[in-house]
């Protein structure tokens, strides 16, 4: 089945997006932004011990500094959370309480233990200094190993341990598929903890707006919807006295996924004190305080015949939670759970995850949220075994993936895969690539002993997109659902407003949900308005994370659309006076069938359905049509990722010299703007395995907490990618559409990674950590040259 | 984050800086382009209590042609020393030099006196006075003084000036026939600082070196004079006798370990970097 077939017309267009005139001339609308009169401004004062009791605070010097209006501690409010866990992973399970501000205890640098509430923020910032508070060292709880030992001091001493929880999923019999083997090749493989950077920091302002008790809470967050049901639930505000707006949104990855102890206090402050109260974080608040992720340790164990046929896997995992669960923290590593396997067939998956506490910031989602970790750990160790088996990494890939024709598939963690072309993409990525020229020339190197060497890393990844269908989202005991909804209005004007649930953040869905609409109801895209971030305006929806919201939402605007069309269908019959039956529908226009001069238009339907004067018995006034949709799965993407990698022997230091990848979204509905996605998800992968990585001492410091420290990548880092897309179209996806948000960002660093030991593998190195900076691959290189490694 | 309130003082002249400089006292600071003081201020790592802004007094704004050497006003920005033509013709390591600092907007803010009084031992164009021998014009209530590169670097972010003394202009030796130079800088991503870097100007006859000058970046507290390589140098003509010398460029040397970098690798950078520089440099 293809989806393309109905979508002609500006689906599938590169059209410019309508966000970026107001983004690129500066008149954007971030929360920091927003000023109210009478607005209070917040500072917060976080700890700057890992972990310690608080055994005195003194606040009466910045209660009388100047502009000061309240200085609060954690006894001012004692029992008010501030973040919530919605995802309780298994019966085991040890929950923890992150107060709104602490009371007694920090458990992580950058826990909050004070707030100044000031006329001015600079004068809040200033009076933070003057607040002076005695710690009493508890001991930092940094490597998860050192935690999980008796005797380890303890993040929750209620807990008795810093056991989180366990999960297991064993699918298959892995011993008795290791049995069998011929090969049996082990690694750990370390996926180190991130720091998410947004270009806009966290910010939110709080009102009580007047005119009921209702307060506008705006936030610069990836999930308002969720975000009101949550800041309800914790601080015992009816959900219907709060309206949360998400306006221009610059940057979420995931790290605006989440409810936070700001806005918590934000909304409670503003409706104490009756004021808007307002907090913006800097980029050092930001670097302790906003979630970090990633941060696991992998036991990966692969065993195969020793012609290649891979026969199973063990995968045993240990994920750091930080200090507290937050929104997803326990279940972010198990987003990955499922698919370990890749895009390979296998007898066996005996999955193990063990969370762990740690006095380090809590973690949680961050673009692709378990599928980086899991992708990478397959792509990974199938190198390892290739090179074990002697053979050809794309050779052993081919050997076992799933074929074309074999879909759908349900691999071995129970997915059904519904369609795929592995064979299709990495044809492409080959192609693009000179992969056998590069072959050549690394050979040439090799045999010269050119100091500067040349590998090659493959990826060819799937992943998993729109969490759905609500139902196995309970069964994994999530406790939301996986639905998404849209309202499409036709205005008496003929404008068309699509109120849509989920939340953009820079993804450019004012544009592409209007190609969708545009073609459905064929009003010209200019013509449709999409509303979105604010419960105010679109009631229903579950915001924007994990690739869903067009593989998820796209659903709902069609549905939505053709509803509309629907009943306006019955509206023109009526008009031109024939039976609904009788009427054929095309570009905005209804005519008679074998009469097209007898027609009218969506635009004049909507102004009759307006006026109501003559509309068929039975038939409401307004037009409009209403979906919300819960998918029937998942929705697969793939691609074939290839790196032309050079490393420096002299300095270890690496370079990515070319970046081909071809991937596989099924329809685009807007190909710049996948192109753009594909594009930043390869930038902050490649950052993954080359440059980012949180270190702590200790004593629980964090040693990257500024940009001068965790090296983001720039453009001038960066080569210019050559990318390309197949076309398979999901065929549980009525769009056809599967998703790409994460794809970049999931499949690249063991390309990456793969790339930097293919190039010095005959050297004797078998595995660099990430990230591959040059010291790193320096002392790797070393070590295996005095027979190391 | 925010900086700490101060008063804020637009020097006009020298004198006037210098003035303003006395009043303020131990918490006046000088301010340039800012930066590398206002992220101190920022992180408030630093709250001085008074800045006194030298960025547009005429004299230190000032590139000019003084015969055996240029004067380079202190407030001269990194960007347009590496766009001099007179910078290109008679020192032409610092203009290469230049262009490997940070990115271009902050280049175009930066300046190079506020660069060497600064004195991070992170920091390019330090090495790069270093290197060429440069003198520092500094006025202080007592009038002004000249002092050596070699005496002008102290200590981690200290140097010879005094609390009421400002950097008015860097005087910088022409190279004159015969030299060729290259800037090694070893960096993880564009815009960062030198993880280890290596200025190098050698002077070569007929494919021989007759003499050579090597300072190293982030390899101690101060800019380092690679002396030993420098001696070694003179009289190579082979890859073989440069990369003999070049390994001797970290003795003496006890670099920082910090999270890129530990101080055995820096010490071995030193070297293929050493190397690589005088390769450039001279062409052998």
């Amino acid at each position: 089945m293809t989806a393309t077939a109905e979508t002609t017309g500006a689906i599938g267009r590169p059209i410019r997006r309508k966000e970026d005139e107001r983004l690129l001339h500066g008149r954007t609308n971030w929360t920091d932004n927003i000023q109210l009169p009478g607005t209070i401004h917040m500072a917060t004062l976080r700890s700057p011990m890992a972990h310690a009791k608080i055994t005195n605070i003194d606040i009466s010097a910045a209660l009388a500094s100047e502009g000061v209006l309240h200085v609060y501690i954690g006894a001012d409010f004692p029992d008010l959370p501030g973040t919530t866990c919605v995802w309780p992973v298994t019966d085991d399970i040890v929950m923890s309480h992150m107060p709104a501000i602490c009371t007694d205890e920090v458990r992580y640098v950058g826990d909050v233990v004070a707030i100044v509430l000031a006329t001015d923020q600079n004068l809040a910032v200033d009076a933070l200094q003057l607040i002076d508070i005695d710690y009493e060292p508890l001991g930092a709880v940094v490597d998860m190993e050192e935690a999980l030992k008796p005797g380890s001091p303890l993040v929750h001493e209620s807990a008795g341990t810093n056991l989180c929880y366990t999960a297991k999923m064993p699918c298959g019999d892995y011993e008795a598929a290791k049995a069998k083997a011929d090969v049996v090749v082990s690694r750990r493989f370390i996926n180190q903890r991130l720091i998410p950077n947004t270009m806009e920091p966290r910010s939110v302002v709080a009102a009580p707006m007047g005119m009921s008790d209702e307060i506008t809470i705006w936030t610069s967050t990836q999930i308002p919807h969720v975000l009101r049901v949550l800041l309800a639930l914790l601080t015992g505000i009816p959900e219907n006295h709060i309206r949360v707006v998400a306006p221009d949104v610059g940057g979420g990855f995931g790290a605006k996924l989440q409810i936070n102890r700001e806005e918590v206090l934000a909304l409670v402050l503003a409706k104490k004190l009756g004021r808007p109260v307002k907090w913006t974080e800097s980029r050092s608040e930001h670097f302790v305080s906003t979630h970090h992720g990633r941060d696991q340790i992998q036991d990966i164990e692969i065993a195969a015949t020793k012609d290649g046929t891979v026969l199973g896997m063990k995968v045993d995992l240990l994920a750091d939670m930080g200090a507290y669960l937050q929104i997803i923290t326990p279940g972010t590593p198990l987003l990955g759970m499922f698919m370990y396997s890749g895009i390979y067939k296998m007898e066996a998956l005996d999955f193990t995850c063990t969370g762990v506490y740690t006095t380090k910031t809590p973690t949680d989602a961050y673009r692709g949220a378990g599928r980086p970790e899991s992708t990478y750990a397959i792509e990974r160790i199938m190198d390892e075994l290739a090179a074990e088996l002697g053979m050809e990494p794309m050779e052993l890939r081919k050997k076992n993936w799933i074929k074309h024709e074999e879909f759908p598939y349900t691999q071995i963690a129970g997915l059904t895969y519904d369609t795929g072309n592995y064979e299709a993409a990495t044809e492409r990525a080959m192609e693009m690539f000179g992969y056998e020229a590069l072959r050549v020339e690394q050979e040439a190197r090799r045999a010269a002993g050119d100091p500067v060497q040349l590998g090659i890393g493959i990826s060819t990844f799937t992943e998993m997109c729109g969490l759905a269908p609500s139902r196995t989202l309970g069964a994994l005991k999530y406790v939301a659902g996986g639905w998404e909804h849209c309202t499409v209005r036709a205005l008496p004007t003929g404008k068309i407003e699509l109120i849509t649930g989920t939340s953009p953040h820079g993804q450019g869905h004012e544009t592409a949900w209007s190609q969708i609409a545009s073609d459905i109801i064929g009003v010209p895209v200019e013509d449709i308005e999409v509303v979105h971030g604010d419960t105010g305006r679109s009631p229903y929806g579950m915001d924007t994370y994990g690739s869903r919201s067009l593989a998820v939402g796209g659903q709902a605007i069609k549905l939505a659309g053709e509803r509309l069309v629907e009943k306006a269908r019955i509206i023109a019959a009526h008009q031109l006076e024939v039976s609904p039956d009788d009427i054929e529908f095309a570009a905005g226009t209804y005519s008679v069938k074998g009469d097209p001069e007898k027609s009218t238009t969506i635009q004049a339907v909507a102004f009759e359905a307006f006026t109501a004067h003559n509309l068929p018995d039975g038939v409401e006034p307004t037009l409009s049509g209403e979906a919300t949709v819960d998918p029937l799965d998942f929705s697969y993407p793939h691609g074939t990722h290839l790196a032309a990698m050079e490393v420096d022997t002299e300095t270890g230091k690496v370079t990515l010299r070319k970046y081909v990848c071809v991937d596989d979204c099924g329809v685009q509905i807007n190909p710049m703007i996948v192109e753009g996605q594909v594009h930043g998800g390869l930038a902050q992968g490649i950052a993954q395995a080359m440059y980012e990585g949180a270190v702590y001492d200790a004593e629980g410091n964090l040693l990257t907490a500024s940009l001068a420290e965790y090296l983001l990548p720039s453009a001038a880092d960066l080569p210019s990618f050559d990318t390309d897309r197949t076309v398979t179209p999901s065929t549980t996806h009525p769009l056809g559409t599967k998703g790409i948000g994460e794809a970049g960002a999931i499949a690249s660093t063991p390309a990456i990674i793969n790339g930097v030991i293919d190039a010095i593998r005959h050297l004797g190195v078998n595995n660099i950590d990430m990230p591959a900076s040059p010291m790193t691959v320096w002392r790797a290189i070393q070590a295996a040259k005095s027979g190391g490694n | 984050m925010i900086p700490a309130s101060f008063d804020y003082v637009k020097a006009s002249t020298v004198d006037e800086a210098v003035a303003a400089l006395v009043k303020g006292g131990e918490d006046a600071k000088v301010l340039g382009g800012g930066q590398s003081l206002l992220p101190v201020l920022r992180l408030r790592l630093n709250a001085p209590s008074v800045l006194i802004d030298v960025s547009e007094v005429g004299e230190m704004r000032a590139l000019t042609d003084d015969g055996d050497a240029l004067l380079i006003g202190a407030s001269v920005t990194t960007y347009e020393v590496m766009h001099s033509e007179l910078v290109k013709e008679h020192a032409g390591l610092l203009s290469l030099t230049a262009g490997a600092v940070a990115d271009p907007a902050i280049r175009h803010k930066g300046t190079f006196g506020g660069s060497v009084a600064h004195a991070d031992p992170a920091g390019d164009l330090p090495t790069v006075a270093a290197a060429l021998d440069c003198e520092m014009v500094i006025a202080g209530p007592n009038g002004r003084r000249t002092v050596a590169a070699k005496d002008f670097f102290v200590d981690y972010f200290t140097t010879a000036l005094a609390a009421d003394e400002v950097l008015v202009a860097v005087r910088v030796p022409k190279l004159g026939a015969g030299w060729s130079y290259n800037y090694q800088k070893f960096n993880r991503t564009a815009q960062a600082w030198a993880i280890v870097g290596v200025a190098a100007a050698v002077k070569s006859e007929n494919g021989t070196i007759t003499e050579a000058r090597v300072a190293l970046t982030n390899m101690g507290a101060t800019p380092i004079r690679a002396t030993g390589v420098e001696a070694a140098l003179a009289g190579a003509s082979s890859s073989d006798a440069i990369a003999a010398a070049a390994s001797k460029a970290a003795d003496g040397t006890s670099p920082t370990s910090d999270l890129h970098a530990d101080s055995e690798y820096r010490k071995h950078l030193a070297a293929v970097l050493t190397r690589r520089a005088v390769e450039a440099a001279s062409g052998i």
